[in-house]
């Protein structure tokens, strides 16, 4: 009988304490909080915490009403909420495919959703339509991943990766094609597209989109165990009685919905879901029951965090652009730890 | 009968590896499988848990077929201890041995009830594995780490444990140390066993019956004193042997690789 060690990018040490557990919470919680009271409070006309309470209670002036209940609070609803989204979706796939390197679009999901708001683009197609053809995109073609994967009653995760990766290259192709071919102004709306922004989000995707994203999220959450018993491997999961096929439906399509509920939403945002819950298993280890909320929040504290540095400067940069900026030199740092075996 | 295969073929694609395998395990019996690399040992175990599908023949769990009952239900009975182990890194004893109690949970349940509760902290003692509970599981020696996995199955409170070459990469003395803690399960808690195992001396040391394989066929299944002889040994393993009695029972001593059996004289088993 041969034992493997499953890596991972932590070295080998006693798993954490639930005081660290409990520390980790209240940092991340903590830092939550912080982040959304400056979220509110800064930007082109800043707000001081007692026009900010005033304004929350609708008092004070009007201009301070519109800026927080128009503007402020629904952009940072969006970010937690596509934060959360991309954090809990990455964590998810990383359990379910073992592998530290999946990341939300793996499956397809950003090709399928480029190549839609590409295509909408192109044809002048309403720019209301875009988010529910991004989503669509998104979906339809994790399906088709998920179809090719499928042989008989498995579902191998080798074939999941190598479909995805397959989709995507195609999809991306022709995408650029498309972009090549597409006048200035469209190319410019793809591409802002494509980085992923939050910029102008408001009431109307919270709303549409934001309830579908926390009854996913709550469901990822409820998968926690199911995660952990496919982290043992197929052949014990399946002696644990799990069916390979349809917890990795279940969880694929869980993270699929929240990772397209989060790209009709603010686009491609990448590295969030890729980098978050790598961080997150550094604090509170590889039991999933504590990676999958820790990731939801920490997600929630990084997109907010990304989007308020993205417009404190004097032209906004779209937030897919903050975070791949910043994530990558992190994402960096992680990979050299793991070289040299630190935590 | 708790595990019965009737006709039992089953291999990977649509090439069978184990063909024509009619066997029974007992209520608190240790069958040990025995044959040749390539014999379809453990393949045939694979097929017994249901992590391959039969190409023909059933595989009855007290008397209903394992892969007409839902997965859960088969492994709150049936558990299985792989050839091929992850261990997630910092995963402690106590949660992976929490995870046997798996199929008796619903999937959105995280804790475990009372029930699993106790039968976790038995598992721990039975494998005397209380004063490793938290620790990490990947920190553990290779005899405790498989004492651990030994556990996770066992919190499945199983009827039938499947155990695919549980011994090999581990030295004498946790070869020794595992065997007879399963000996003492199977006597004292009644758990039904069938092992995949290249030991043929261990085999015969602590199993109540052999069954040989030879090409994907059961060649002959009996008692270990029936089973090592000269000539099934010659059959199954191409070896030729002297058999010794010991104070552990029958044993053997390898002494050569045996001569290509004439074609003009097939060999043929004689099941019994």
């Amino acid at each position: 009988m041969t034992i493997t060690t499953r890596p991972s990018p932590q070295a080998l040490t006693r798993p954490p304490s639930s005081q660290r557990v409990a520390l980790a919470a209240s940092v991340l919680l903590l830092g939550l909080l912080t982040i959304v009271f400056l979220s509110l409070t800064h930007g082109s006309v800043a707000l001081t915490g007692a026009e900010l309470l005033a304004a929350a209670l609708r008092q004070g002036s009007d201009i301070h009403h519109t800026i927080l209940w128009d503007l402020r609070l629904p952009r940072l609803l969006a970010a937690l909420l596509v934060g959360a989204a991309l954090g809990l979706s990455g964590a998810l796939l990383q359990g379910m495919l073992r592998n530290g390197l999946a990341s939300p679009f793996l499956l397809g999901i950003s090709a399928g959703a480029g190549l839609m708001v590409v295509l909408m683009i192109g044809l002048n197609l309403v720019q209301l339509w875009v988010p529910l053809g991004a989503w669509l995109g998104a979906v339809v073609t994790t399906l088709l991943v998920y179809l090719l994967a499928r042989t008989g009653t498995t579902l191998s995760i080798e074939r999941l990766i190598l479909g995805g990766v397959a989709f995507s290259s195609l999809f991306g192709a022709v995408q650029s094609l498309l972009l090549l071919n597409s006048p200035d102004g469209q190319f410019q709306a793809a591409l802002n597209w494509l980085i992923g922004s939050l910029n102008g989000r408001g009431w109307a995707e919270v709303t549409l989109v934001g309830p579908g994203l926390v009854v996913a999220a709550i469901a990822g959450c409820l998968l926690a165990r199911q995660v952990n018993v496919l982290c043992l491997g197929d052949d014990l999961a399946t002696g644990l009685g799990t069916s390979l096929l349809r917890s990795r439906c279940l969880i694929g399509g869980v993270a699929t919905l929240l990772a397209a509920g989060a790209v009709s939403m603010a686009g491609l945002v990448g590295f969030v879901g890729l980098i978050v819950p790598h961080g997150v298993r550094l604090l509170v280890g590889t039991d999933y029951r504590l990676v999958l909320p820790f990731s939801t929040l920490g997600g929630a504290l990084v997109l907010a965090g990304a989007d308020l540095l993205a417009r404190t400067g004097p032209v906004e940069l779209p937030v897919g652009a903050v975070t791949a900026l910043l994530g990558a030199p992190v994402f960096i740092a992680l990979l050299y730890r793991r070289r040299f075996g630190g935590r | 009968m708790p595990l019965e295969v009737r006709n039992l073929a089953g291999g990977y694609g649509d090439r069978p590896i184990v063909e024509a395998v009619n066997l029974a395990l007992a209520q608190g019996e240790w069958l040990s499988l025995l044959g040749a690399n390539g014999s379809g040992k453990s393949t045939l175990l694979r097929v017994m848990s249901r992590i391959l599908r039969p190409q023909a023949g059933v595989v009855l769990l007290d008397g209903r077929d394992i892969h007409q009952l839902a997965p859960a239900a088969t492994a709150r009975k049936l558990a299985l201890l792989p050839q091929q182990q992850i261990v997630p890194e910092g995963l402690t004893v106590h949660q992976l041995v929490s995870l046997g109690r798996s199929p008796h949970q619903p999937w959105w349940q995280w804790e475990l009830d009372a029930a699993g509760q106790a039968q976790v902290a038995d598992a721990l003692h039975w494998t005397e594995l209380e004063p490793y509970r938290d620790r990490p599981v990947a920190a553990l020696s290779g005899g405790e780490r498989q004492r651990a996995f030994l556990a996770l199955a066992l919190a499945q409170a199983p009827k039938v444990l499947l155990l695919d070459e549980p011994t090999t990469f581990l030295d004498l003395h946790y070869q020794l140390q595992l065997l007879e803690l399963l000996k003492r399960l199977n006597q004292q808690q009644g758990l039904s066993i069938i092992t995949v195992l290249h030991d043929i001396n261990l085999a015969a040391r602590y199993s109540d019956r052999l069954a040989l394989l030879r090409q994907g066929h059961l060649w002959n299944v009996g008692p270990p004193a029936a089973m090592l002889t000269p000539d099934h040994l010659r059959a199954v393993f191409d070896i030729e042997v002297a058999l010794m009695q010991t104070p552990v029972g029958l044993q053997i001593c390898p002494l050569a690789t045996a001569m290509p059996a004439p074609e003009s004289a097939p060999l043929q088993p004689t099941l019994m």
